[in-house]
């Protein structure tokens, strides 16, 4: 159902702005739009993240996968079981850049026997990486139309993703690799039953979005050859805080459909699934040291504990404590005083 | 209890799942699958809201008319209370890692026993309730209207979730479901939805100081009892104290060691240890539970139950704390105790009288695992040991969830088994460590009424048990855990017939050659040594 339906959606998103290109209704599609969206996306994120800042962590939980930091003379690991903010930055880094837990990824086949065996997949891991990947690539080299000179850094991306020199304009491969990427994943989820049993619309639909946004950027580039001098005195009229009044000659139709896409995926970022972009960052089984032991994790709400106690415990078996020979504090006991321990 | 399928039935699992939307397939409650409720007794004992007599069975479950209210309360606060919680609930992709990654998921197809689905169970609420996107999109955002058909698939899916952790680590956020479930049963709790199992313990532990209820006297006096095996055995006789104030040590363990075959036979072990090295330390009847099946309830629970260790040890005025072979116990020692009821400012850093090794990894904490100790003294070549006793064990090693994913506590017991084991094979490599299968019965799930799911969970387990079986041949699992003492031993039966389960110590216990002893003839098991068996 969301599989289709997130295509309709798309589709409509798509309509829209063919005819806001079509009623030329730049001020609404070219300048309040993108301004809104961006506001959205920064606010929006932000919110999120304060609100998940507010929570506390009340105890140290992270999820210890390697050898915990003991007897000196055991090895300890300091990635995947850090004591430190160091093991703790280099395990964030290999999650965030390289997904190293989904790279642990197996897959269950059930042999008559029963034998059980974990093979091991990595079809996931390699598509998810692959997409996130070009996804920066792609957003590093569109740096180039906010910024009066190209900087170094994008001018190296844009070398190095075209390095195989194919056509006129050059190839990007993160152009192909995502597009490739995002289909496997949209077709993963409709096909593997288990995952097509948990998928809402909420998980199509940001992969046809962005597999559209990706989609009018390469017809832009390759086909219809958009008027890339015409796109960027716009944009950069945007960043200066001028904006055109109306959209350049030769800024064809998709580039509206295009920009338009954007504009909904930053407006539909914050309050979706795709805030694991921040949260990942937030998730305590992973960016917090196993040192509990050696440091006291405080709780801001943890109360003190004042219930029952030794007192209470003789007071009801004292007798039976005295009778094998267990030590007692007090003889006979007496009518059980209201007694507090002395802290 | 309904007689067992055999296995071959049993591990016929259909991974299809249902033809209706997860939203619109209710719960079934299947006998065998959950357990009976808690009793009103426990629950007065322990002050919990809704004490009453009442059964999952039954289409009432005598719930306070407010009961919605009070579900969302509790969600809320706890939203504010946890950011794990909050993180959780917002930034699942359903990637679908987590999902086979279960033991309740491939032992019984069901795809609500996926983390994934599991969480969603709770999240469609959250979403619901507290996120304009699901109050506007409704079901569109993945959100549902809470329902007491939704309650009681909350009560039968949290517990069928061992809170093991497995999922946490396979998840690209590290989304953590037993932290989930945790949340999912406080909120249960809140209407008086309890098992009897995780109950019962924990209102015992609470009164008399351990989950089996044990009173002082009787506790003593099952220690004692096994005196006389160890004398019979070895020829000596330990003598441990009790409530010994101005002792060095106060040693804590779960009291299933000290009830239940085989735990016992570890029991036996830490008692020979402890007496071949003269080592001052004390039992103590009131804190005598290492275990806490609070944990398995709520924080506030388990923080009672917990607080007895630290108020023991500084009442009886000892040095340290050593802590003998459990799971969750360990989870809750390194993860929640210092947080709960410290700061341990009373105790010393805990140094080994023996070797006058430092351990400075627990230096807040002031708590020791007995492997970490029995490691030290022997990389110290403080003990005499003749592994040969255990020839006649072709051991594999188990590490139990919360000790793996809870602390990384994975080289110091098989440093240990390499010195008193002379032959020991490791499981599949995604089996174990980090990655290793819960028994299946976790998390206060180890009833009887419920040995259909205990079973099925315990298939991956069990199941990689009987891979090194048939392979190596071999015919123990050892493990650092009283739980997986009592559940693997029922799991493996069935699943892996003819291996058996031991205790790390009851393995140390046997190499162990003590100064004045006899020559032995047996093990701890009362079961002829080898090379001993013609002399029976
Ligand atoms: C720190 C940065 C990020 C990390 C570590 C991260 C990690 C992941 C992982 C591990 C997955 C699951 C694998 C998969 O389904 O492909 C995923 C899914 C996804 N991510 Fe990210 N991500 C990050 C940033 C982003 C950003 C910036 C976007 C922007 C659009 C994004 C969009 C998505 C989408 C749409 C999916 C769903 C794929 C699917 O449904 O199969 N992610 N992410
Ligand atoms: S692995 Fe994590 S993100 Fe993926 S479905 Fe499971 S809980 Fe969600
Ligand atoms: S914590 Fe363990 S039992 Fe619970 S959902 Fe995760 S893997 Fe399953």
């Amino acid at each position: 159902m969301g599989a289709i339906m997130s295509f309709v959606g798309v589709l409509a998103l798509v309509l829209i702005a063919i005819l806001g290109a079509k009623a030329n209704l730049h001020l609404v599609f070219g300048v309040l739009f993108p301004y809104a969206a961006v506001l959205t996306l920064l606010i929006g994120l932000t919110v999120r993240v304060v609100r998940w800042a507010k929570s506390p962590v009340p105890f140290r939980i992270p999820t210890t996968c390697g050898q915990q930091k003991s007897l000196p003379w055991i090895k300890h690991s300091r990635i995947e079981n850090p004591t430190t903010i160091w093991g703790v930055l280099v395990r964030m880094f290999f999650e965030v850049f390289l997904f190293r837990s989904l790279f642990r990824n197996t897959k269950i086949e059930m042999h008559k026997g029963p034998h059980l065996a974990q093979g091991s997949s990595k079809w996931l891991w390699m598509a998810g990486l692959a997409f996130h990947w070009s996804f920066l690539i792609i957003l590093i080299r569109h740096l180039r139309f906010f910024t009066e000179e190209v900087p170094f850094a994008v001018s190296v991306t844009e070398y190095l993703d075209s390095f195989l020199q194919i056509g006129v304009p050059l190839l990007y491969m993160t152009d192909l690799v995502i597009l490739g990427a995002i289909t496997f994943l949209y077709f993963r989820r409709v096909i593997i039953p288990q995952v097509s049993y948990i998928s809402l619309p909420a998980d199509y639909f940001p992969l046809v979005l962005i597999f559209s946004i990706a989609g009018s950027g390469v017809l832009m580039r390759y086909f219809t050859k958009t008027h890339i001098v015409g796109v960027k005195a716009y944009t950069m009229s945007l960043v200066s805080l001028r904006p055109m009044m109306s959209m350049p000659e030769g800024v064809g139709t998709i580039f509206w459909v295009h920009l338009f896409l954007v504009c909904v995926l930053f407006v539909y970022f914050p309050w979706s699934k795709l805030v694991h972009m921040a949260g990942v960052f937030m998730s305590p089984t992973r960016n917090m040291a196993n040192n509990s032991r050696i440091v006291r994790h405080v709780n801001p709400w943890q109360t003190k504990y004042k219930g029952r106690t030794y007192v209470d415990y003789e007071n009801d078996f004292r007798e039976k404590m005295i009778s094998v020979g267990v030590p007692v504090e007090k003889q006979e006991s007496e009518s059980a005083e209201p007694a507090a321990e002395k802290e | 209890m309904a007689k067992q399928p055999k296995p071959e039935e049993l591990a016929k699992v259909d991974y299809t799942p249902p033809m209706t939307a997860w939203m619109d397939t209710p719960a079934v409650l299947k006998p065998g699958n959950f357990c009976n409720a808690a009793k009103e007794k426990s629950l007065q004992l322990l002050d919990m809201p809704n004490p009453r007599t009442w059964s999952a069975k039954d289409d009432d479950w005598k719930l306070p008319d407010n009961w919605k209210e009070i579900v969302l309360e509790g969600l809320r606060e706890r939203l504010d209370k946890y950011r794990s919680l909050r993180v959780f609930m917002d930034i699942c992709v359903r990637c679908g890692a987590c999902a086979d990654k279960c033991h309740f998921f491939i032992g019984t197809g069901d795809p609500k026993n996926m983390p994934v689905l599991r969480a969603e169970l709770l999240r469609s609420i959250y979403r619901k309730e507290f996120t304009t996107a699901g109050k506007i999109l409704g079901r569109f955002a993945g959100a549902r209207e809470m329902s007491l058909d939704v309650l009681k698939e909350w009560w039968y899916y949290f517990f069928q979730c061992t809170e093991c952790r497995r999922c946490s680590v396979f998840c690209p956020y590290g989304i953590d479901q037993a932290e989930i479930t945790m949340v999912g049963r406080e909120l249960l709790n809140l209407l008086g939805l309890n098992i009897d199992w995780i109950m019962g313990p924990a209102s015992a532990c609470y009164h008399k100081g351990n989950h089996l209820g044990l009173e002082p006297h009787t506790f003593k006096s099952s220690i004692e009892f096994f005196l006389d095996d160890i004398e019979e055995i070895t020829g000596i006789r330990p003598e441990p104290t009790f409530n010994r104030k101005g002792a060095e040590i106060l040693f804590v363990t779960p009291s299933g060691d000290v009830f239940a075959d085989p735990g016992t036979y570890t029991c036996m072990g830490y008692l020979l240890l402890f007496h071949e090295l003269g080592l001052d330390y004390t039992w103590s009847t009131y804190a005598s539970e290492g275990g806490n099946f609070g944990f398995f309830t709520s924080m506030d629970v388990a923080q009672k139950l917990n607080y007895k260790i630290y108020a023991e040890a500084k009442r009886l005025g000892v040095k340290w704390i050593l802590g003998g072979e459990c799971g969750h116990m360990w989870r809750v020692l390194n993860q929640y105790m210092d947080t709960w009821n410290g700061p341990a400012d009373f105790l010393e850093v805990p140094t080994s009288p023996i070797t006058g090794t430092r351990f400075d990894a627990a230096k807040s904490t002031k708590m020791i695992h007995i492997a970490e100790f029995t490691a030290d003294l022997m990389r110290h070549g403080k003990l005499k040991l003749d592994p040969s006793r255990n020839d006649n064990k072709i051991l594999t090693w188990h590490d139990s969830c919360n000790t793996a994913r809870g602390m990384g506590f994975f080289e110091e017991p098989r440093y240990v088994l390499k010195k008193v084991v002379n032959n020991f094979y490791e499981m599949p490599e995604n089996t174990i460590r980090e990655k290793t299968f819960c028994c299946g019965s976790g998390s206060g799930l180890n009833a009887s009424e419920n040995m259909d799911i205990r079973l099925k969970g315990g298939l991956p387990r069990a199941n990689a048990v009987k891979y090194v079986n048939e392979k190596f041949g071999v015919n123990f699992v050892g493990n650092i855990c009283a739980i997986d003492r009592a559940a693997l031993t029922t799991s493996i039966d069935y699943w892996a017939p003819g291996v058996r389960v031991t205790g790390l110590h009851e393995l140390v216990g046997n190499a162990l050659v003590m100064e004045g002893e006899k020559k032995r003839t047996s093990d701890l098991r009362g079961e002829p040594l080898p090379g001993c068996e013609a002399e029976e």
